[in-house]
This record gives structure tokens, C-alpha cells and sequence, in this order.
């Protein structure tokens, strides 16, 4: 393998471990470490190029996967922390708003360049945070 | 405005740096040494003000009653729950056809996983709707001799594989139609409608690490099987289920199917090492164990134990850093022993002392030596306590014993 893409699939490699430790639940996160793990073990020895992209291709795809999860998750956590609201003492409102809309946007991740537009028509419906 | 404000400070947050963590309530397994009882199981709509350290929640051992969602699966269904909220039924604007877009790709994924053709899976709200609507068939029959068999693939309390590629050969010959309900094989074992000459087949999404509420069923185009519609109304589905399809529930189970097929292998050989584990290390260790169901034709991932002279409602009971189940959940309820261990000829007392445990892909090694730790240690504990055991250990035979009535 060339260097730059062995020094690309390292730094890969490095960037999907340390968002699989992320995860919250257990389960998830000893899965995607060791799923990981495997993987890239199991395909070390590939040399044909071709194939050394795809499987790089496929492997930043699921790195998306797992980045988008860590803000979903915050967002349920945040939801359980609203069930809570009489008792609980209200949660910083910066807090509230950023988990919510780093959701939507993080989840239009398909059309990219219009994200934002999205995200304000959502705001010119008065949508209220708090 | 404050709101444009605070968006806008927001947005800039977003692209700057990760945001604030909230407190994970539930960061670790709670495996510690000692037999420290963990705190209940978290509820999301208590009332009572949230505890100050991390909930504790039991091991997950119960995949056959239902497993987690795949992260993979979530992801594939989070744009439509949010903004590709069209009908897929809307053949006017673009919510609608991309829409329904989903909905076809997500059949081809569930098609691809059995080896059937998309037009041949109809969406359903579960396993047990597919079941009731290849059964409907029976009662409908248009020739008095028309006849279905219908088994099970992979049996949800013993792990039993039925010889399926060899019924379907029979039922082909004999011109009759065969239903199998593969909820708990979809995805674990390879299967396909073709070389198992399968022509009705119940497929589950909550079983394959997919979303609750939706499953599927196929059935054969060549030769027709004609079924009727549990549920009229729409036409949608070819007629044969009318109702909205579901989009987000669907794009799940097709992504689910997809993960099952890329994990297949890699899930197989894991589950089965796990279950070796455990059933040497609780057998090695205590004696009079006896495991359900055929040990060859058998699905690794649900192993189904009868620890005798133990009764399998309090081993449960004492396993309660587990969740585990003796038999499967939609028995639960009663309390009759599993239909499934008397079919195959357990004695009662066995039947009635019986644990399932469920291995699935998010099982971990330390879940595994952890559940038999617990297990060989409760079991042995109860069994001290019993008189039964006591009787047995003087070389008594129970079944010579005339039990008097008072």
C-alpha cells in the first residue's frame, strides 16, 4: 500500500475508534470498537487499490453513521431531561437549543448545500425552544 | 430576536466544535465484582427527581423476544422521521416520490436477503400479520383439497433448525403450499425462497436488530399463490395489505436486512463462540443440565436450559441483573410450561425449570461469563435450599417416590 494510504487508513482507523468510544451504551460502543477492530484487521492485507478504496469509501460512510449518532443520542438524552422538566432544574437553554438543531442539521446531511435554508424556513415557522 | 440570536450562535457552535455532552446515565455496564445489586431499571416518565449517579440496568439476554436497533438501522431511518416525511402513496410532488423511492429500495434489500424478487414482499405491521394473512389462505381455499403446511424456521425457545430446504422439496412435490415463519432466521442463517422451495414466508423487523411495528411478507409470483387481504381499504401493496406504508419503519427493515446480510458471517461465527462458552462453563460446573432442542440442527444464538430441582421462575427471579425469559414472551403471561418443551417430550419438571438465553450481536464476552457466574451461583444456592435436591443427593429416585396427599 502507498504510504499516503496507509497513513489515510490510520488516521481512519483512529477517527472511528475514538467516535465508537463515544457511544453511551455499552453495547453499542464495545460493538462498533470491536466491529472495527475486526474489520480492519481482517482486510489489512488487501492490495489491490481498487478495492483498498472502496473498503476506505465504505469505512468513512460509517464513520458519518457513528458521528451522526452522538448527536441523535443527545438529542433522546436531552428528551429524557424534558419529561423532567417540573422537577428538574431547567437545563441551560443554549444546551437545549444546540443538541435539537445540530439534529436537523446534521440529518440533512443528503442535500448539503441547502441545510441551512432548511433550517431557517424551520425557524420563520416560530418554532419556540423554551 | 433572541431566537435568531441564540440559532445563530448555535450554527456557529455546530461548525466550530463537537457540543456539550450531556451526562451519560448509563456510560459502563455495571460489572463489578461482588454481588452488589444493581439500582431499577431506568424509567423515562418518572415523577420522582432523577438520581444523582448512573442508572444500573440489567444484561441483555432476550434477543428472541426482541433485539436493540442497529446504529446502522437508526441512521438509515432518521431523515424520515425528520424531513422526508412524505406518503409514499402521493404520486403528485416530490415528498412522495422520494418517498416512495425509499420504500422500493428498502424492498429490494429485504428481497435480496432471502433471494426473492422485490414485487414478491409485501409490507406488514409483523411477523404475526404475515402469519395470519398466509394462513387466511387455508380458510379461503378454493379447492376443498388445497392444503398449507407452515413451520417454523428457527424456533424462538429452543433454537431448533427445521430441515426446511427438505419439507419444501415435499411440499413442491405434493403440489401443496408452505409457509414458513422465518422471524428469528432472517438474517442469522442463509435462506433462500428458491432452493428451499419456500412460497409463503413471515419476516419480523424487530428480530433482526430493526425497528418494532413493521415486518414483511413474501409471497411466490412462479407458481401464483393467491392470498387474501386481512385488511382491506386503499389497494395499497398490490391489494394485498392496504394502509400506508410505514416509509421510516420500512427503510428500517430494509436496512436491517442489509446489515444482515453484510454481518452474517461475522454475527454466526461470534454468536457461536459465545454460546460454546457458555454452555461449556455452566455445564463444567454444575451438574444436571440438560439443554433443549437438537444439539445439531440448532441455532447457537438461543440456548435453552432445564436445571433440574431449580425452578425456572425463581432462578430468573435471582438472576435479576439479567434479563432473561423462560419460554417464549408471548407466553409469558400464563403459566402453563412451554407447549414447545412438552411437544418434544420433556418431562414437566424439566419444562417448568427451563432459562432461554439469547446471544445476539451486540453480546459481549464479559455479558457471557458474567450471566454464567450469576447462573452457576443461583443455581447451586437454590438448590441447597431445596428438599428435592437434598432427596436426590441421599440417592433417592423421585420418580419411585408416592407423594401422599394431605
Amino acid at each position: 500500500m502507498a504510504a499516503s494510504s496507509r497513513a489515510q487508513v490510520l488516521d481512519l482507523y483512529r477517527a472511528m475508534l475514538r467516535e465508537s468510544k463515544r457511544f453511551s451504551s455499552y453495547n453499542y460502543r464495545t460493538y462498533a470498537v470491536r466491529r472495527i477492530r475486526d474489520a480492519f484487521r481482517e482486510n489489512k492485507n488487501v492490495k489491490d487499490p481498487v478495492e483498498i478504496q472502496t473498503l476506505l469509501n465504505k469505512a468513512k460512510r460509517d464513520l458519518e453513521v457513528i458521528r451522526r449518532q452522538m448527536d441523535s443520542r443527545s438529542v433522546a438524552q436531552a428528551g429524557v431531561h424534558w419529561h423532567n422538566l417540573s422537577s428538574l432544574q431547567p437545563l441551560p437553554p443554549r444546551f437545549k437549543q444546540f443538541s435539537y438543531l445540530s439534529l436537523l442539521i446534521s440529518w440533512d446531511y443528503r442535500r448539503t448545500p441547502s441545510h441551512l435554508a432548511n433550517f431557517c424556513i424551520f425557524s420563520r415557522d416560530g418554532v419556540s425552544l423554551y | 430576536m433572541l431566537l435568531r440570536a441564540a440559532w445563530r450562535r448555535a450554527a456557529v457552535a455546530v461548525t466550530a466544535a463537537p457540543g456539550p455532552k450531556p451526562a451519560a446515565p448509563t456510560r459502563g455496564l455495571r460489572l463489578r465484582v461482588g454481588d452488589r445489586a444493581p439500582q431499577s431499571a431506568v424509567t423515562a416518565d418518572t415523577t420522582s427527581a432523577p438520581e444523582a449517579g448512573p442508572v444500573l440496568r440489567p444484561l441483555y439476554m432476550d434477543v428472541q423476544a426482541t433485539t436493540p436497533l442497529d446504529p446502522r438501522v437508526l441512521d438509515a431511518m432518521l431523515p424520515y422521521l425528520i424531513n422526508y416525511y412524505g406518503n409514499p402513496h402521493s404520486r403528485t410532488h416530490a415528498y412522495g416520490w422520494e418517498s416512495e423511492a425509499a420504500m422500493e429500495r428498502a424492498r429490494q434489500q429485504v428481497a435480496s436477503l432471502i433471494g426473492a424478487d422485490p414485487r414478491e414482499i409485501i409490507f406488514t405491521s409483523g411477523a404475526t400479520e404475515s402469519n395470519n394473512i398466509a394462513i387466511k389462505e387455508l380458510e379461503a381455499a378454493i379447492q376443498p383439497d388445497t392444503s398449507l403446511v407452515s413451520v417454523m424456521t428457527v424456533n424462538n425457545e429452543i433454537g431448533v433448525k427445521q430441515p426446511i430446504a427438505e419439507i419444501g422439496q415435499i411440499c413442491s412435490s405434493r403440489k401443496v403450499y408452505f409457509h414458513t415463519d422465518a422471524a428469528q432466521a432472517v438474517g442469522k442463517i442463509p435462506l433462500n425462497v428458491n432452493d428451499m422451495k419456500i412460497d409463503l414466508m413471515s419476516i419480523s423487523g424487530h428480530k433482526i436488530y430493526g425497528p418494532k411495528g413493521v415486518g414483511a411478507i413474501y409471497i411466490r409470483r412462479r407458481p401464483r399463490v393467491r392470498v387474501e387481504a386481512l385488511q382491506s381499504g386503499g389497494g395499497q401493496e398490490r391489494g394485498m395489505r392496504s394502509g400506508t406504508v410505514p416509509t421510516p419503519l420500512v427503510v428500517g427493515l430494509g436496512a436491517a436486512c442489509e446489515v444482515a446480510q453484510q454481518e452474517m458471517e461475522y454475527d454466526h461465527k461470534r454468536i457461536s463462540k459465545l454460546a460454546e462458552r457458555l454452555i461449556q462453563n455452566i455445564m463444567k460446573s454444575l451438574p444436571d443440565v440438560v439443554m433443549n432442542g437438537d444439539p445439531e440442527h440448532h441455532y447457537p444464538g438461543c440456548i435453552n436450559l432445564s436445571f433440574a430441582y431449580v425452578e425456572g421462575e425463581s432462578l430468573l427471579m435471582a438472576l435479576k441483573d439479567v434479563a432473561l425469559s423462560s419460554g417464549s414472551a408471548c407466553t409469558s403471561a400464563s403459566l402453563e410450561p412451554s407447549y414447545v418443551l412438552r411437544a418434544i417430550g420433556t418431562d414437566e419438571d424439566l419444562a417448568h425449570s427451563s432459562i432461554r438465553f439469547g446471544i445476539g450481536r451486540f453480546t459481549t464476552e464479559e455479558e457471557v461469563d458474567y450471566t454464567v457466574e450469576k447462573c452457576i451461583q443461583h443455581v447451586k444456592r437454590l438448590r441447597e435450599m431445596s428438599p428435592l435436591w437434598e432427596m436426590v443427593q441421599d440417592g433417592i429416585d423421585l420418580k419411585s417416590i408416592k407423594w401422599t396427599q394431605h
